[in-house]
């Protein structure tokens, strides 16, 4: 359904997108994944013939873009980052342009109504866009996108400033459009991209990084397993960080300990890498044993996307150290969203009323 | 195109825009009107299509400001240029949506002549004669305006520089006045300077003479302008 070769974008000396392939099956969503500035907004550009690409080719349904703009363009629908809304007209109004602009051959009113009842702006239809609040903007900004039913979406970041409800329903929206239609999208909020996705392109500074599902990526990227250990020492002091830290480090199969923040009084976390070959779980439920400690907690937490993004998009250019320090901060991000919300939430909230109480744990990452 | 017009002769109203440009277009010409018409007790109306040529330098930059300008300030030009219509239905829906504005402003000549005919005989043929000379003229100060508009993201900006453009060419003219006698450079600067006047054309018209050749000059000033408008956007595309 579209096809990318070779796409690439100079500004002036700077090479914004270099060199992008991919391809996208008919029904398929793809999502798009890459820090600020590294060149997703400008492929969605390209990919809908807002601007032009210094050398490559974007074929919609095998038209391509720069040859025959007009019937490229009349097979994609898209929700630029700032919807492209006049806030001087109403939704109504609005959207009626938007129809013959795109000279849309289906019944006008009852298809500009299914476009509001599945956006669900029907209420403010009546209303003046400057007077709406950003999520029903960019709701209005995905109606426009709609319209004409086109069978290649090209959304970038579609829930920015929509409410927790809303944007769930954007999400289950954007799922059942996938059945029909063909689906790019990008965003920031990881958890986002894996659940609505089939397929994750990574994209950092102008290269893609990673293609395929989180679980290819995860797989190509890394062999190693993480665990987070929560262990009770027998002096419920710093000095059990590290001795239980190095006991484990001892045991066959673990390449790297790290003792993490005390969570309850006087009982610290630790993250545990192994190689992937080892199960040592049994190995340090043994050595616990033996010591006399108790594990009170053990979570295994493979890779995440966090972990790949950051994994991809950090590696370069710093140092091991730095690298363990960085991917370390998200951490309790990451739990929370692994092991559900609610209950990481919670955790939280525990956690702070805990150091609140107790004032000697400032809260530090280290 | 016509979505984009009808859009466009739409936002002229809800902006304000059109009833600024109204009024301001209104209340002058009707100054004028009765200072070259009335007052002086007289039923021909060049005098006041002379003076007229002004209020048109001066309200074509309000119309055209914020055309394109305000359109990439807010990205709505994303919109229009993924949506499957070419940049000339972009250029030209926004040209005539001004130039209808601008048609509907001048108009209201036919409300002065109607007055006329009750103090005396209006002299039609004049009356057209200049009517239509005062469109191509306009239709050719918009086009100026909008390229302009497509230059810059600020409206105050656009509409500036708009207004120093015109008011230039129009200075130019009287500045090389008289270097018509003077000797060869100073007769190919008057020659070159009054080849892309806009004055002398217009009030050659006023002075009863319906010369082909300068509607043909407002017509092709007015087809140029859009294409360089074109142009413009096409080249943002590429850069």
């Amino acid at each position: 359904m579209i096809e990318v070769r070779n796409l690439t974008k100079k500004y002036g000396d700077k090479l914004a997108v270099n060199n992008i392939s991919f391809k996208v099956e008919k029904g398929e969503i793809l999502g798009f994944l890459g820090p600020n500035g590294a060149g997703k907004s400008t492929t969605m550009n390209m990919l809908t013939g807002y601007i032009s690409s210094t050398s490559g080719d974007v074929l919609i349904d095998g038209i391509d873009i720069l040859e025959d703009p007009r019937k490229a363009k009349a097979n994609i629908g898209y929700l630029p980052e700032i919807p492209p809304i006049y806030v001087d007209m109403t939704v109504e109004a609005y959207l009626g342009f938007v129809y013959d602009m795109k000279k849309c051959k289906l019944p006008r009113k009852a298809h500009l109504k299914d476009v509001c009842n599945l956006c669900k702006i029907e209420d403010v239809r009546g209303r003046i866009i400057k007077n709406l609040s950003k999520g029903y903007r960019q709701r209005v900004g995905l109606a426009q996108a709609l319209i004409n039913n086109p069978p290649v979406l090209i959304l970038d970041e579609p829930t920015v400033g929509l409410d927790p409800n809303q944007i769930i329903e954007i999400r289950t929206l954007i799922k059942k459009l996938g059945k029909k239609h063909t689906v790019i999208l990008s965003s920031h909020i990881l958890p986002e991209i894996q659940a609505v996705c089939d397929r994750i392109i990574i994209i950092n500074k102008g290269t893609v990084a990673a293609d395929g599902t989180a679980d290819e990526i995860a797989k190509n990227i890394t062999n190693e397993h993480k665990m987070t250990l929560r262990i009770e020492g027998p002096t419920h002091t710093a000095d059990d960080k590290r001795l239980i830290a190095d006991a484990v480090r001892a045991l066959d199969g673990v390449t790297y300990v790290r003792a993490d923040m005390e969570r309850e009084r006087g009982i610290y976390d630790y993250d545990v890498e192994t190689d992937g070959k080892t199960d040592v779980r049994r190995a340090i439920n043994k050595l616990c044993a033996e010591n006399g400690w108790n594990i009170l907690m053990l979570q295994l937490s493979d890779l995440t996307l966090e972990d790949i993004f950051l994994k991809i998009t950090m590696d370069e250019g710093i140092d091991k150290s730095d690298d363990k320090k960085s991917k370390s901060k998200p951490k309790i991000e990451i739990k929370t969203t692994e092991s559900g919300k609610l209950r990481a939430v919670q955790e939280n909230s525990e956690e702070r009323s805990e150091t609140d109480g107790s004032n000697d744990n400032n809260g530090g990452e280290e | 195109m016509l979505a984009i017009y009808r859009r466009e002769i739409g936002a002229f109203f809800t902006s304000g825009i059109a009833y600024v440009f109204l009024t301001v277009f209104w209340l002058v010409s009707g100054i004028f009107f009765y200072n070259e018409v009335i007052a002086r007790g007289i039923a021909d109306t060049s005098s006041l299509f002379e003076s007229m040529f002004y209020i048109v330098m001066f309200l074509i930059p309000v119309l055209t400001m914020k055309l394109l300008s305000e359109e990439k300030k807010n990205k709505t030009d994303q919109g229009l240029l993924t949506a499957p219509i070419s940049l000339w239905d972009i250029v030209l829906g926004k040209y005539f949506a001004a130039l209808t504005l601008f048609v509907i402003a001048e108009s209201i000549i036919f409300v002065y002549a109607f007055v006329i005919n009750y103090l005396g005989d209006v002299v039609w043929s004049t009356l057209l004669g200049n009517y239509f000379a005062m469109l191509f003229l306009g239709a050719a100060f918009i086009a100026v305006g909008l390229f302009i508009s497509s230059l810059t993201e600020n409206q105050m900006a656009s509409a500036v520089v708009s207004l120093v453009v015109l008011f230039v060419i129009f200075l130019s003219e009287r500045l090389v006045s008289d270097f018509e006698n003077g000797g060869f450079f100073k007769k190919t600067v008057f020659k070159a300077v009054s080849s892309i006047a806009f004055y002398s054309r217009y009030v050659e018209f006023t002075r009863g003479v319906f010369s082909l050749p300068s509607v043909v000059f407002f017509i092709s000033a007015a087809f140029l302008f859009n294409f360089f408008t074109v142009k413009v956007l096409e080249k943002r595309r590429w850069s």
